[in-house]
């Protein structure tokens, strides 16, 4: 099923008088291709979460479309969106066991869509099949682990076959090693599905690990839209470069100079493209690489070695943090006692963003 | 290790002389009265030792007629109050605005005394040389007789009874089982939302449910002060509960301690004990259903 958002608002009323309402969602235009994992990324407070009630119909857009398909579903009430809701908290009825849990929303149905007992009982054992969890459902939601509770979750939201599943923070109740099994495990139901499905995370890995596209949001607007490598390779501003990314880009003021990208007085690149001024410029950790004669003179902090990589931890004075972190192959040699280390750029992993909009600068290498 | 015992033996001497010199000793003494016969409390004296207390009351007409009442007391107000106690929370958890207003309205009747509420419900129901009294003037509308509440027929008498009890309480439960309402996540509904759960299903398959060990506590609480019942029979009926035909079980054992057929403080420890019985009985039975029922 495909989604479209069309100039989706909302806003929230102050409270008291004179207080100003809060525009938590600010003219969302996206359409979503069916049948695609789509992550909302966000830091808290972007709108991600809004975005997703609205979508699931617990909220009421103040302004804008929301379209399933070709059916306009705006003004229908969540239980006739035909859409799967996961809660942060999973929301599982601690009183009703996994079996139980799973059957309630089939046994809301009335009139023509009743089902019989025993179809209920064989769309709740596939879906726990999906889930894997067939061996759980006689329990309590307390006696399960918080993955077990998650699938438990799932479960439910898929065994009413929706149109559109969506996962609010699915990952961020669970430990580390759980959450990445969980994130291949979300991949791996949607796959079996085919479910349009719509999950909202702040961590940019998760979004980036297993979805199709990524919808970056800042302050109820939408940053940037696109596949995940895309938006990492290309973002449109410094924002989204910031946010994208571990360890995070490195980010140092610069300037351009006839053709030049200098930061502090090293000349790093030649370039076309951008006229003179000053800059933000990015270099995404990966980007640099161990050269003798490289123009970018750092001092060297430490080398923290981890096998594959190496982690190389300097300073440069046109840098805005106090440590600039670069990864290099672990093939390369690096002199822990050396003053000083030199670094050549790899020109597709340099940003460079205006100083007065933030937005990002193209450029060519010459 | 035994200087630690000694410590915490220490630490609790305060808490165990006060509970039992007040609540320990109090308890076995009562159960060695109940079994005492002829006790003179003038004297200490006793003849002997015996089951004649318990079969003394058991065959008093003003003891079977007090434990008729205290059963009904029970068994009307506790399920009524605790039902129209939750239909109150429900409504007033679904508005919005005056709800605070609401809730200290609902609220009011806990902090007025008894007596003062007693009063009120006299002026409200009962009849003088004067007047039939408010409600009566209320039934008269709808062409009723007029009835005497306070000194006409049983029925009458054990309406007002109820009604004076049940009204008493509410306020309480009230409180009670609206910080249990809204306690519940939010989530809960929305999930039961996005389902398309009707209201009703929502109420007693998540609600009921989520709130069931406030409404728990709010029964057994309910049935034990129900059974303890006797200042409002005095508020409404005056002393004489006997005479009135409106005497609770621990009105029965007032009356035996201090009333005009006071000193037989035997049979009032005989009756308590019967008291303790039931109370016991009921609240075992209460506590086996809510195993099924009540959800942690």
């Amino acid at each position: 099923m495909k989604v479209v958002l069309q100039n989706l608002t909302k806003q929230f009323p102050g409270r008291g008088k004179k207080a100003e309402g809060v525009t938590a969602v600010s003219r969302f235009n996206f359409e979503i291709p069916d049948g695609k994992l789509v992550a909302l990324l966000g830091p808290s407070g972007c709108g991600k979460s809004t975005t997703l009630n609205l979508i699931s119909g617990l909220l009421e857009p103040t302004d804008g479309r929301i379209f399933f398909g070709e059916d306009d579903v705006t003004d229908l009430p969540p239980e006739n969106r035909g859409v799967g809701l996961v809660f942060q908290n999973y929301a599982l009825y601690p009183h009703l066991t996994v079996r139980q849990n799973i059957i309630f929303p089939l046994q809301n149905r009335k009139g023509a869509d009743k089902l019989s007992r025993q179809e209920m009982n064989r769309r709740a054992d596939e879906a726990a099949a999906l889930v894997q969890i067939e061996g759980l459902m006689d329990r309590r939601p307390k006696e399960l682990s918080g993955g077990q509770q998650q699938r438990v979750a799932i479960a439910r939201a898929l065994v009413k076959m929706p149109r559109v599943l969506l996962l609010d923070e699915p990952l961020s109740n669970l430990d580390a090693r759980l959450r990445l099994q969980t994130r291949e495990e979300i991949r791996r139901i949607q796959k079996q599905t085919g479910i349009t499905t719509i999950f909202v995370t702040h961590d940019q890995e998760e979004a980036m690990s297993i979805s199709d596209l990524i919808v970056v949001m800042k302050n109820g607007v939408v940053q940037q839209t696109g596949q995940p490598q895309e938006v990492y390779d290309h973002p449109v501003n410094e924002f989204v470069a910031r946010f994208l990314g571990t360890p995070p880009i490195n980010m140092f003021r610069g300037r351009v100079e006839q053709g030049r990208l200098y930061i502090g007085r090293d000349a790093v690149l030649k370039l076309a493209g951008v006229a003179d001024q000053e800059v933000m410029v990015g270099i995404r950790p990966e980007g640099f690489l161990l050269r003798e004669d490289g123009p970018l003179r750092c001092r060297l902090s430490r080398v923290e070695v981890m096998g594959r990589d190496i982690s190389v931890v300097s300073s440069h004075e046109g840098a805005e943090s106090a440590a600039i972190r670069s990864i290099i192959d672990a093939e390369n040699r690096v002199d822990h006692q050396a003053e000083t280390v030199r670094f050549a750029l790899r020109p597709g992993k340099v940003h460079l963003f205006s100083r007065e909009t933030e937005q990002a600068l193209p450029f060519q290498l010459c | 290790m035994d200087k630690q015992n000694k410590k915490a033996w220490l630490y609790l001497l305060p808490a165990i002389v006060f509970l039992g010199a007040f609540m320990v000793y109090p308890l076995i003494d009562v159960f060695v009265y109940s079994f005492e016969e002829g006790f003179n409390s003038a004297s200490q004296t006793y003849f002997g030792v015996g089951w004649y207390n318990y079969a003394y009351v058991l065959r008093d007409p003003y003891f079977l007629q007090a434990v008729k009442n205290t059963f009904l007391l029970v068994i009307i107000t506790v399920p009524l109050s605790t039902g129209i106690a939750l239909l109150f929370s429900v409504a007033l958890s679904s508005i919005k605005p005056l709800r605070n207003l609401f809730q200290t309205v609902y609220f009011l009747p806990y902090v007025t005394n008894t007596l003062a509420v007693g009063l009120v419900f006299m002026i409200l129901f009962k009849r003088t040389a004067y007047t039939d009294g408010l409600v009566n003037l209320m039934l008269s509308w709808f062409g009723a007789g007029p009835v005497d509440f306070i000194d006409g027929p049983y029925w009458a008498k054990m309406f007002v009874l109820c009604f004076y009890t049940i009204w008493v309480v509410l306020p309480f439960k009230i409180l009670i089982l609206t910080s249990a309402l809204a306690s519940v996540n939010q989530d809960y509904y929305n999930a039961a939302r996005v389902d398309g759960t009707s209201r009703t299903r929502i109420f007693f398959r998540i609600t009921l449910p989520m709130i069931s060990p406030m409404i728990f506590y709010l029964v057994i609480t309910g049935f034990i002060g129900a059974f303890k019942a006797y200042s409002d029979a005095v508020a409404l009926f005056g002393t004489d509960l006997n005479a009135a035909e409106m005497n609770t079980i621990v009105g029965y054992i007032y009356d035996m301690l201090y009333g005009n057929s006071g000193g037989y403080p035997s049979y009032a420890s005989a009756a308590a004990i019967l008291l303790f019985a039931i109370v016991l009985t009921i609240t075992c039975i209460n506590l086996l259903v809510s195993r099924r029922h009540v959800h942690y």
